[in-house]
């Protein structure tokens, strides 16, 4: 190393990079996206597991298909023992990899193909969800603390309106309408089984949350003196949006974008636990739990396989959070380590 | 005496306070009826107690805040009454430097971009930027690695020095100083001030200088207006309001500093009770409730600006 470049490791760092830095070195960080990393990448390959591993298809059902479990062809579904006799039992986890390794839900299809293809819509959703809430909250907070007066207080009370009713019960009776009509806005057609409706619905119920503490920061930045030292310079709105008060928004937006994801994955498993969420065939970690439900005596793996992958990734989206918001403001962090 | 480059008449800024439940509105006089004449060249100095309109005063003047009444010319225009498109452009002629360096410098920026940012907004090229940058940073005695770094790794004094370089970039010829050196130490006001003076020969550059200190004020003012609860209560040449100060007010400011040396004959007035309550303002002199020359006139007249000699004061009973 040059010794100028080794000047420049020592002082001039951006805060940016300090935190950059600073979050590298937090286990938790290291911890929590390995976690991550693994859930997505076999999430991702779900495909290769069902169809080449597997050899079952995870939408359709197979009331008469058979496997192998120990040499032995045996029906995947068998008429229930217990009880009056009535419906069937599935078969339960082979734990065997090329096929059944969790057993099979009630219409015989093979859970962990499911648990794969339906975490790819879970993630799908809520990280599509959380990222429109960001986008747009951040929107709505810039231009509300921004140019304050009645543009304020429209947008206000807009989010006003969102932040009264409770989040799942918003979400639960939009998705129940929307659902079955599908949203007509204009030249806007979503129809009624697409994912575009659970991702929008999600993502604006959380928009208060978000767009009030940016609006927040953003009436209190532009108040400080570097911005008016900017207006003083002659710049322009868009100069000091940009150039002075967005840079010093984004470490807060960052802290907010793995937390809304893991809330917004929750909010759509449990609308599609309600099956008001991702719409058969098409499964989610809530609908295969909402399938374990009937089961959970027999099959228990069926309902709590999605609810380990549901809480792993909420957790550890809530632990990177965590190393973020540490990582951005030293203020905050907990071990004094730098 | 040299020509005046910024004249103020008439200037008055107020707030108006209402809440929702307020039954009535309430008026803020922040800033009543000054008339000020800055010449080329000189620095003025205006002293006043926290609350007296000196800072709102500063910032009305370079327009960070929107005058209620009154003109304010400068160049051949009215900056009160500026549409905000053409005040844009007219910004660069007048800069404001802001009392707080730490709250001054956007934390998320290099050294070099912040002192290139006025230049950049009235388009000039990049190169050129660069290096009107760095002889400005050398200028205000930084050196000349300051450039890549961030305000985090800066003192309080080279902030401020950073502050005064982005203030002179597009070369104003009016900087107004809002209480530049109170946040300082006082080891580094010293060193500060004498910047301010160095560039003002340098540059030919017209100050405004705010301060509630009065040896600083003193240190860097040709001459002093003192403000009272939002008016000009007495304008004088530095070394005439220190020596012989006429309204009774600039005389407790005056007896409240202390002095270096034995010969320090002056009684110390001390004035009763606080400075009034802006909402409320008491009837005649804003001064007269804690006035020791308080008549009856003060209490049902307000005093008007006069000349008198070299110095303008308004008091019934100056001290001449």
């Amino acid at each position: 190393m040059s010794l100028k470049e080794n000047s420049e490791a020592i002082f001039s760092e951006s805060p940016g990079k300090i935190a950059l830095r600073t979050l590298r070195k937090d286990k938790r960080s290291v911890i929590s996206l390995s976690i991550l990393g693994f859930i997505i990448a076999i999430s991702l390959l779900a495909p290769v597991y069902a169809h080449f591993i597997a050899h079952t298809n995870p939408f359709n059902s197979s009331l008469d298909a058979t496997t192998h479990v120990g040499g032995k062809v045996v029906p995947v579904l068998e008429a229930s023992t217990t009880g009056l006799g009535l419906g069937v039992t599935p078969i339960g986890p082979t734990w065997n990899p090329t096929g059944y390794f969790l057993g099979a839900d009630g219409q015989g299809r093979d859970v962990m193909a499911r648990l794969l293809y339906g975490g790819r819509n879970t993630l799908l959703i809520g990280a599509s969800a959380g990222i429109i809430c960001i986008v747009l909250a951040l929107l709505i907070g810039v231009i509300a603390g921004y140019r304050k007066g009645w543009i304020d207080s429209i947008l206000s009370r807009l989010l006003d309106v969102i932040w009264a009713f409770p989040v799942y019960l918003l979400a639960i009776s939009l998705s129940v309408v929307l659902l079955t009509s599908g949203l007509k806005l204009g030249f806007i057609h979503v129809g009624p089984g697409s994912f575009a409706l659970p991702i929008l619905i999600i993502g604006i119920v959380y928009i208060p949350y978000v767009a009030r503490p940016i609006r927040a920061q953003v009436l209190s930045l532009r108040e400080r003196e570097f911005v008016r030292a900017a207006v003083g310079i002659g710049a322009k709105d868009s100069t000091i949006i940009f150039r002075e008060i967005l840079p010093n928004i984004i470490p807060s937006v960052l802290v907010f974008v793995p937390i809304i994801i893991a809330l917004c994955m929750l909010t759509e498993s449990a609308l599609s636990f309600l099956s008001i969420g991702v719409q058969p065939p098409q499964a989610s970690w809530g609908t295969i739990i909402n399938d374990g439900l009937a089961l959970l005596y027999t099959r228990p793996w069926v309902g709590i396989a999605p609810g380990l992958f549901i809480v792993l990734t909420a957790a550890s989206l809530n632990l990177y959070g965590d190393a973020v918001r540490d990582a951005l403001d030293p203020k905050t962090r907990s071990r004094g380590d730098a | 005496m040299s020509d005046v480059i910024l004249s103020i008449r008439g200037l008055a800024k107020n707030y108006e306070l209402s809440g929702a439940l307020a039954r009535r509105k309430e008026v803020v006089h922040a800033v009543e009826n000054v008339n000020l004449e800055i010449r080329e060249g000189e620095t003025l100095g205006i002293v006043g107690e926290s609350g007296c309109g000196k800072s709102t005063l500063g910032r009305m003047i370079v327009r960070l805040e929107q005058p209620t009444a009154g003109e304010i010319l400068f160049e051949g225009h009215d900056l009160a009454k500026e549409p905000k498109k053409k005040l844009r452009a007219l910004r660069k002629r007048f800069q404001m430097i802001f009392q707080d360096p730490y709250a001054a410098l956007n934390p998320r920026r290099q050294i070099g971009q912040i002192v290139e940012e006025p230049l950049r907004v009235h388009g000039v090229g990049k190169e050129e930027r660069r290096a009107i940058a760095k002889d400005l940073l050398k200028r205000v005695g930084l050196d000349e690695g300051a450039y890549e770094k961030y305000p985090h790794e800066f003192s309080g004094g080279q902030r401020q020095r950073v502050v005064i370089a982005r203030a002179l970039a597009l070369n104003p010829r009016l900087v107004v100083a809002d209480e530049p050196v109170s946040a300082l130490d006082v080891s580094i006001q010293a060193q500060v001030l004498n910047l301010f003076k160095d560039l003002q020969k340098e540059l030919n550059l017209t100050y405004v200088f705010i301060a509630h200190d009065l040896g600083v004020v003193r240190h860097v003012s040709d001459r002093i207006a003192v403000m009272y609860l939002g008016k000009v209560v007495e304008l004088a040449e530095a070394d005439v309001l220190y020596e012989s100060p006429a309204h009774p007010y600039s005389q407790a400011l005056l007896s409240a500093n202390p002095r270096m040396g034995a010969d320090d004959k002056r009684e110390r007035i001390i004035l009763k009770g606080d400075i009034p309550n802006p909402i409320n303002r008491p009837s005649g002199c804003a001064f007269n409730p804690r006035c020791p020359k308080a008549a009856d006139i003060c209490r049902t007249e307000s005093p008007e600006l006069m000349t008198i000699g070299t110095r303008q004061v308004a008091c019934h009973f100056p001290t001449l």
